[in-house]
């Protein structure tokens, strides 16, 4: 492939910030439109006379505190890769996988007592939004996860010795931003429901 | 596949010399199939697009067939599509079909993916001196995901009960629907899958342009040195990445309403005489994200031949670029409007009318920077050494009819005369002359100026000269006349205007119309002959700057090879429209200033 021959090209070139790392804040900006859409549109809906509140799971608070306490984990696991203390690297970033697959797990256990409650997807507008919402938010923890799963893979393959950061530091930033739109669907939903 | 096929001779003459700088080892499949280079993609997207836009074209000519001969019968159309033409006249559920498929054709498949996919990935690393994109990995994922769409798009048309045929706006509760109409069925879902897989090429590719131009440009080359082509893509794909996600947001709350028993889109609906229990929502909510998107998206359709166009009138009129900074400046200006004024598609939705007020102005200033545009360009042809080559005289046609069709938005953007022009022929006749047939002039001006540097070869220019005048003269006469039609109020949409006698007038005007596009798509045709014809046969590029143009892409041997520089890459000392200074016809990018050349131009 040429892809390693490119980015030698892209050493060349006079840089501030790597190009890859610059693509994902591009994408965080598009992602971010996305939830915007959404969120104007709940918005829009909350104006309207049908309009019925709820009371957010308590399982969310739960799932609040794993995320950000996994972003703690992930942001030791790149300082332990940059000073090249690799078996502190692999144990943290298996610390921050089992606290994403927690916060899915919690996220997944909210959304049971909303349908205990009497409030299952298509029962009304306000919570089938919050379904929506989180579950897309949910979707792209999974996704990070996976990359987490990939990175896992990588720390244990003694094989192949890598000290290339840039992976580590996209995979983090990335996190930091899956964690920070959860805070802050969760304020907007507090705030506006 | 076919056409990574067909493209491997024209890379094998002549491309030697470029081939012992870079030894990949490229197999069949790396150099044409999964290619990561950014050349290869961009043709990629070229001939793919080339393919819609037959099928979309051949689309539009069947249902001209209906509107302008509402009383015959074509047998043939029975051998060719079977019951949905049977006894030889269409049926008006295949009519909607075919309507809505050649709109989400050309917009999304031919005028999105074909053309801003195309000199996005073939012009941003060579004009801006970069071996490639940012992400060659993203780059080639974009196409294939374009691939996949194009595929899935495809197989919609062959379902039972036909492809989508709510119209490309997929307005619910039609689109939300399975019961509503035969379109609305499997067709419906295949439509909204394809498109999901289209907003993934389309942000993959979005992200690589927008990292590759701010981040990868040559030494030198500041932002203001950029040829406006780049400042065109760049703002493109700036709306692209903003407003495809929100298309996406509102068609993941379609696909819960279709599929999950969700009520985002859906109220109080009685479908074959049965009560559904949807409650609570809005229609008009989907309109506001569809739109939200849907009107940028008319940019991101435009701002490619506006940035294509710039660039050739500049070349070929042998002067620099009438007020490079204000061109920048309108092209930025078009490109925040285009996210403040989607309300103006919805006029008639029962909008509050001072909020209509509002997007009124907003969409009228849209006319200063477009005007702004307009004027540059002139002022650039204005006493200008003219060479009329082909990609010259689509540039120059791109210019007229951004003219006619802009003027006719200014009606349009006023909410009171919308309010009789909506959804009329009026509204026709405006978008295509401005959005469609404008854009694709830009198209044809950029394979025409940049067929040289893709194939290493020339397309034939006398074909090239039928090509363009039918093709314009073509579409004004197909088109200048909706706008009468849309004025005495002939609604769009509709499948036989025979039993409304107001409309009788116009029996022989539409036939005129059909008529016209007949031949306008035949010289299409010739076109596609003369593009595949050429890339083999063709006169053979001798010089590598062919145009005599300043631009960095043409310091690039006849066939580039992966890398696009065999050495080091040139580096920028001056602006990209230095034509006519000092006596000199032209001074490319990468030449030094010289000690006694004058600063001003």
């Amino acid at each position: 492939m040429g892809s390693s021959d490119m980015s030698a090209g892209v050493m060349e070139q006079r840089k501030k910030i790597h190009p890859h790392k610059f693509t994902l804040w591009v994408g965080i900006g598009s992602l971010l439109m996305m939830f915007a859409g959404l969120t104007s549109a709940y918005i829009v809906k909350r104006n309207q006379a049908n309009w019925q509140t709820f009371e957010l799971p308590q399982f969310f608070w739960y799932s609040t505190i794993a995320i950000l306490l996994s972003s703690g984990t992930i942001y030791l696991a790149q300082k332990a890769f940059k000073q090249r203390e690799m078996k502190k690297y692999r144990s943290l970033v298996v610390a921050t996988l089992v606290l994403g697959v927690l916060f899915i797990v919690f996220q997944v256990f909210g959304f049971q007592q909303f349908w205990k409650n009497g409030l299952p997807l298509g029962e009304n507008v306000s919570t089938d939004f919050l379904y929506v919402i989180v579950g897309l938010h949910g979707a792209h923890v999974a996704g990070g996860l996976i990359v987490l799963i990939i990175l896992f893979a990588k720390a244990f393959n003694t094989r192949t010795r890598t000290y290339n950061s840039i992976p580590v530091e996209l995979a983090s930033t990335y996190w930091h931003f899956v964690d920070v739109l959860w805070i802050y669907l969760l304020i907007f939903l507090m705030m506006i429901r | 596949m076919s056409s990574a096929a067909t493209l491997q001779h024209a890379d094998v003459h002549g491309s030697h010399d470029a081939h012992h700088e870079h030894h990949h080892h490229e197999t069949f499949i790396t150099k044409y199939v999964f290619s990561q280079d950014h050349k290869m993609i961009a043709k990629q997207f070229l001939v793919t697009g080339i393919i819609w836009a037959i099928i979309g074209g051949l689309f539009s000519v069947v249902f001209r067939l209906q509107l302008g001969y509402p009383e015959s019968t074509f047998p043939w159309l029975e051998d060719l599509l079977g019951h949905w033409a049977a006894g030889g006249k269409l049926k008006p559920e295949f009519y909607y079909a075919l309507v809505t498929m050649h709109g989400t054709i050309l917009v999304f498949f031919v005028l999105t993916a074909g053309l801003s996919g195309t000199f996005a990935n073939f012009l941003i690393p060579l004009q801006i001196g970069a071996r490639d994109m940012a992400s060659p990995m993203l780059n080639m994922l974009s196409y294939w995901f374009f691939f996949l769409a194009s595929t899935i798009m495809f197989a919609s048309l062959f379902v039972q009960t036909g492809p989508a045929s709510g119209g490309w706006t997929i307005y619910p509760p039609l689109s939300a629907l399975g019961d509503a109409s035969s379109g609305s069925k499997i067709g419906m879902d295949l439509w909204l899958v394809s498109m999901a897989m289209f907003i993934v090429s389309s942000l993959l590719g979005g992200l690589n342009y927008i990292t590759t131009i701010l981040n990868m440009r040559t030494k030198g080359m500041s932002m203001t040195r950029l040829p406006l082509t780049i400042w065109a893509l760049f703002f493109t794909a700036v709306l692209g990445v903003l407003s495809f996600p929100v298309l996406l947001s509102g068609a993941i709350l379609l696909l819960f309403d279709r599929n999950l028993g969700t009520s985002f889109y859906l109220s109080d609906i009685v479908i074959a005489g049965k009560i559904l229990p949807n409650e609570g929502g809005s229609a008009i909510l989907f309109q506001h994200l569809f739109w939200f998107l849907g009107h940028p998206e008319v940019y991101i359709i435009l701002l490619p031949a506006m940035g294509m166009s710039s660039e050739i009138i500049s070349v070929n009129s042998r002067k620099p670029i009438f007020g490079y900074m204000a061109m920048v400046g309108s092209v930025f200006a078009i490109a925040i409007l285009a996210f403040l004024v989607w309300a103006h598609h919805m006029f008639v939705t029962g909008l509050n009318p001072f909020l209509g007020s509002v997007f009124v102005l907003l969409t009228l200033l849209i006319a200063v920077p477009s005007a702004i545009k307009v004027f540059n360009w002139l002022t650039t042809l204005w006493r200008a050494n003219i060479r009329f080559t082909p990609g010259m005289l689509f540039a120059i046609g791109f210019v007229s009819l951004f003219i006619s069709g802009g003027l006719t938005g200014i009606f349009l953007g006023n909410s009171a005369l919308d309010l009789h022009l909506h959804d009329t022929y009026f509204v026709v006749a405006h978008f295509h002359i401005v959005m469609g047939v404008a854009s694709f002039f830009g198209m044809f001006a950029g394979v025409y100026h940049w067929f040289p540097k893709m194939f290493g070869r020339y397309l034939n220019n006398t074909m090239a000269f039928i090509h363009f005048w039918v093709t314009i003269v073509g579409a004004y006469l197909i088109f200048w006349p909706m706008h009468y039609q849309g004025l005495s109020g002939m609604p769009r949409r509709y499948y036989d205007f025979s039993g409304w006698s107001s409309f009788n007038m116009f029996n022989g005007l539409n036939e005129f119309i059909s008529l016209v596009a007949m031949i306008v798509f035949a010289v299409q045709l010739l076109f596609v002959f003369n593009f595949f014809y050429s890339m083999f046969k063709g006169r053979k590029v001798t010089d590598s700057n062919p145009w005599g143009s300043n631009t960095l892409e043409w310091t690039t041997p006849i066939n580039p090879g992966h890398g696009n520089w065999p050495g080091e890459i040139p580096e920028v000392h001056r602006g990209a429209y230095d034509y006519a200074k000092d006596g000199k016809e032209f001074i490319p990018q990468n030449v030094p200033v010289g000690d006694d050349e004058s600063k001003a131009h």
